[in-house]
């Protein structure tokens, strides 16, 4: 037995990748996760996951296409030695899922299915039905319970990260509190893997889940961790407004067919379906009639941001635009799009066979995360290529190692040794804007391909010879009862009364709608100044926080009012980085700087926290950009 | 859904519901509550305006900001357990007006239309309470090993494609495969009961979810290598002999997942494996 232990963080599909990975290269993984692993955010992923296959391939379509497409999509921010890599390694994901029995959607010979989606002129979209994050998730769950019934992965579900223990420069373990018995307590890890999510809570309602407050990341930046691009959150075109949350309206119905519009008539009250061709302005295809409504997602949520806030036309006078799937076949419709039309009907009542859905756009993803690091493999081109032409043959063979190095110990680790970030809590690979179907993808990516790193790192690194299990208690005890500490004048405060102003739930609230006013589809220098003094503001609220439970045993309110305060920190350093990026780059756009700006701005924004003053500073870093020449990102849009 | 909706009375009831909801109205929420395991249940009633739109969960926060009873005394904010709320991830189930089912998509519309319309929400009663409307379902899980439902890979490595696969198959897994693990089928079983000691999981009845499962990786190529041993785990005690063929399971599935059929499917392999082990000897 081993005398090394792994800690794995959250139990989405990075999670669940990296701990089945790392189980298998023989180290015992301790998996921890505030909710049934089953019930993780990636359950929420609808339309599917990009790879290259036969089919395409023969078409013109290459994993070096699929390389091209997110870093132009991401409009040239994202490093792109990793970006390769991934897509270079995405044919064998989706064989592996295959294996593992994922129902994909088939062709008449019984072979993978694929479906259009953002961004790509090529069908390289695996899929099944409108559920394909869930049906992912679960085959990874599946195989963590045979591991888990072999005792090589040990679950801690309902168990909340409450910060890594740094020693020396390294992580050697992890605080975490137990949600029902509130017992907080230390765990030793020769490394530990960050596969938290995203942060949608910042921004109130989103179309995330109630556990995705981001909270886990900016305990990793309290502690140290750098936050890369904080300011690249993607804005998704299409969602149900809804009255706790945002229900996603996956891009797979407009990969499917679907056309986005409005009446062309201001005021137009008419019942839709009896609104002629003629009178529909289907702005997405008119405006972009290479891509039509498959155009990447910052570009079709500014436009719907633009018809109804700008030009006053949305649908009855309203933010939201018809997208319409009744020119469909409807048996057509079930087979591909069900579980996403079976949601439309039970929120809003109508169905989406026989009537346009009305949408509107919401905060759905962060592209930036912990900052993480990697080691480049074996392409380098003594100079960069100019953009791809889709459908030509690809300059390179589909070859894995060519983007990073296989096995290379700092892959995705950030830059504290021993603590990696996977999945959509890292800032890698989407760089300003991901690409529909790309994020299932880079969640499996990092675990599976940087499975391999963190075990490296355990065997060949300072762990190796000495282990986090033969450290001195003194670290783990002083960092389980700071969290005590920490906890306890929270709970101290039950009682004191104060109004509002001290709520955390109202500071919570405020937050996000301060932050989705002022920091996501349009933004400015001066809004965001004005945003930055009112996160400030509910900072000195919350240091003065009431709160409203002191219960000794599963106590909600009490986890959600530590994590605002989380949040506050996360959201100062999105707004920073915004602020300093003076330029329109991906979902990043500024109205006073309405152009990207390369030779200021191809950098990273690294968010830096110092805990000895509590500041956010945030600087430009470098990027990798030896594969692809920037060019201008227009999707041949018509002036 | 769309033709389960409308041959479903109650379904049309809501629809009716839905119509005559009455706009700006304030609907009592009574809710049964509990501090922990083996403390005493209680009943505490909320006034909560209803916005368009409203659910169950958005009237839950609603009360958590604002933990007040209709009496106006201050107490703690309800707990629950939620996740997606787009019904696919399973965790916001609850008993609510006397039917276990996912509290996001249950729109105040559609059960309390008229001003002081009362909802009701209890706890599923077949798990432990944790606290409130939060109960333990690791006995769900657990039972999914029971039937070892999964598929036996050889590992991660690079070993081509899974098995060719009908899309008429295809369609088959995918609806079973949609089981969200959220207990509803549990919650309506006469079969299925409350079971807090652990050691008496392996032997007390293993619902129609996991027996659902089994079938799912029966039919799949590579995971129908575990046939046997996942009928041996539906033959032993527990298993699907214990079903008591009440059929609430597939009225409640949110899913609509042909849980009746899987059990009649799964019968029908059981037999045939036991009779197939008498020959054998074994």
């Amino acid at each position: 037995m081993s005398q090394h232990r792994v800690i794995v963080v959250g139990g989405g599909l990075a999670g669940l990748s990296a701990s089945v990975r790392i189980a298998e290269a023989g180290l015992p993984v301790d998996l921890f996760s505030l909710v049934p692993v089953k019930r993780s955010h990636s359950v929420c992923a609808q339309g599917g996951i990009n790879a290259c296959n036969d089919v395409a391939r023969q078409q013109g379509y290459s994993e070096y296409e699929h390389f091209d497409e997110t870093v132009y999509g991401g409009d040239f921010l994202a490093d792109q030695h990793p970006v390769l890599e991934m897509a270079m390694w995405a044919p064998k994901i989706i064989d592996l899922l295959d294996r593992m029995g994922v129902p994909f959607n088939r062709t008449a010979e019984g072979r993978r299915d694929l479906r259009l989606f953002g961004g790509s002129l090529f069908k390289r979209t695996h899929f099944a039905g409108a559920t394909t994050g869930q049906q992912l998730l679960y085959a990874l769950d599946e195989q963590t319970r045979r591991f888990e019934s072999e005792g090589k992965v040990t679950k801690y579900e309902f168990w909340e990260f409450l910060g890594p223990i740094v020693e020396d420069g390294r992580c050697v373990g992890i605080v975490a509190q137990d949600m029902r018995t509130m017992q907080i307590r230390s765990f030793r890890a020769d490394a530990v893997v960050m596969a938290t999510g995203g942060n949608g809570l910042v921004f109130g309602k989103s179309t995330n889940s109630v556990i995705c407050t981001g909270a886990a990341l900016a305990r990793c930046f309290r502690a140290g961790a750098w936050y890369g691009n904080p300011e690249m959150i993607q804005v998704h075109p299409t969602a149900i407004p809804g009255a706790d949350k945002l229900r996603l309206m996956s891009e797979s119905a407009r990969g499917e067919g679907g056309r986005v519009w409005v009446p062309r008539k201001k005021g137009d009250t008419r019942d839709p379906k009896s609104i002629p061709e003629a009178e529909r302005y289907y702005f997405l295809e008119e405006r972009y009639p290479k891509y039509g409504n498959i155009v990447p997602r910052d570009i079709a949520t500014r436009e719907i941001f633009d018809i109804c806030v700008n030009e006053g036309m949305g649908v009855d006078g309203k933010n939201q635009v018809y997208l319409d799937l009744t020119h469909k076949d409807p048996d057509y419709l079930t087979r591909k799009l069900e579980g996403i039309l079976d949601i439309y009907e039970k929120f809003v009542g109508d169905d989406p066979r026989f009537t346009p859905m009305r949408i509107f756009p919401a905060v759905h993803y962060s592209m930036g995360g912990l900052w993480t690091q990697f080691v480049k493999g074996s392409y380098n081109p003594a100079e960069p290529r100019k953009k791809h032409a889709s459908g030509t043959p690809a300059p390179i063979d589909w070859k894995v190692g060519q983007g990073m190095l296989h096995g290379a110990p700092t892959n995705m680790m950030t830059n504290i040794e021993g603590l990696y970030a996977f999945g959509e809590v890292n800032f890698a690979y989407h760089g300003a804007n991901r690409l529909g179907a790309n994020a299932l993808l880079s969640c499996l990516f990092d675990g599976l391909f940087c499975g391999l790193s963190v075990a490296n790192y355990v065997r060949d690194g300072k762990p190796g010879k000495t282990p986090a299990s033969g450290m001195a208690a003194q670290a783990f005890d002083a960092a389980a009862a700071k969290e005590a500490d920490r906890m306890n004048r929270l709970l101290g405060t039950v009682g004191k009364g104060g109004d509002a102003s001290v709520n955390p739930y109202a500071i919570g609230k405020e937050l996000g709608d301060e932050m989705t006013a002022a920091c996501t589809v349009v933004r400015s220098g001066p809004r965001l100044a004005q945003c930055l003094s009112k996160v400030t503001e509910l900072r000195d609220r919350y240091s003065r926080a009431v709160l409203s439970d002191d219960a000794s045993w599963t106590n909600q309110s009490f986890s959600y009012s530590r994590a605002v305060g989380d949040m506050l920190i996360a959201a100062e350093a999105m707004v920073k980085a915004a602020d300093l990026r003076k330029e329109s780059r991906g979902a990043h756009y500024r109205t006073d700087f309405p152009t990207r700006d390369d030779s200021q701005f191809m950098k990273s924004t690294v968010a830096k926290h110092d805990p000895a003053t509590g500041a956010v500073s945030v600087e430009l870093q470098e990027i990798d950009h030896a594969l692809i020449l920037p060019e201008a990102r227009t999707y041949g849009k018509k002036s | 859904m769309s033709t389960a909706t409308k041959l479903d009375p109650a379904a049309a009831q809501r629809a009716a519901n839905r119509k005559s909801a009455k706009a700006g109205r304030t609907v009592i929420f009574r809710v049964k509550r509990c501090e922990g395991p083996g403390k005493p249940s209680r009943w505490e009633e909320f006034k909560v305006p209803v916005p368009p739109g409203a659910n169950v969960i958005s009237c839950l926060q609603h009360i958590a900001a604002n933990p007040v009873t209709t009496q106006g005394a201050r107490t703690t904010p309800v707990v629950w357990d939620s996740g997606c709320l787009e019904e696919v991830c399973g965790a916001c189930t609850m008993v609510i007006n006397g039917r276990v089912r996912q509290s996001c998509s249950a729109l105040i519309d559609d059960y309390a239309p008229q001003e002081g319309d009362v909802m009701v929400l209890e706890p599923m009663s077949k798990f432990p309470v944790v606290r409130d409307l939060w109960v333990d379902r690791s006995r769900l899980f657990h039972n999914l090993q029971r039937v070892k439902a999964w598929v036996p890979i050889d590992g991660t490595y690079d070993l081509g494609s899974g098995p060719i696969e009908s899309p008429a198959s295809q369609g088959t897994r995918y609806k079973l495969s949609e089981c969200m693990s959220c207990g509803c089928c549990l919650e309506a079983c006469p079969q299925f009961n409350l079971e807090e000691d652990k050691a008496a999981w392996d032997t007390s009845f293993i619902g129609a979810h996991a027996i659902s499962q089994a079938r799912l990786f029966n039919e799949h190529a590579t995971g129908a290598i575990l046939k046997d041993e996942r009928l041996d785990a539906l033959m032993g005690q527990g298993g699907i002999n214990d079903c008591g063929n009440a059929q609430n399971c597939v009225k409640v599935c949110p899913k609509h997942i042909p849980l009746t059929e899987s059990i009649a499917a799964m019968g029908r392999a059981v037999t045939i494996h036991g009779i197939k082990k008498f020959f054998r000897g074994e």
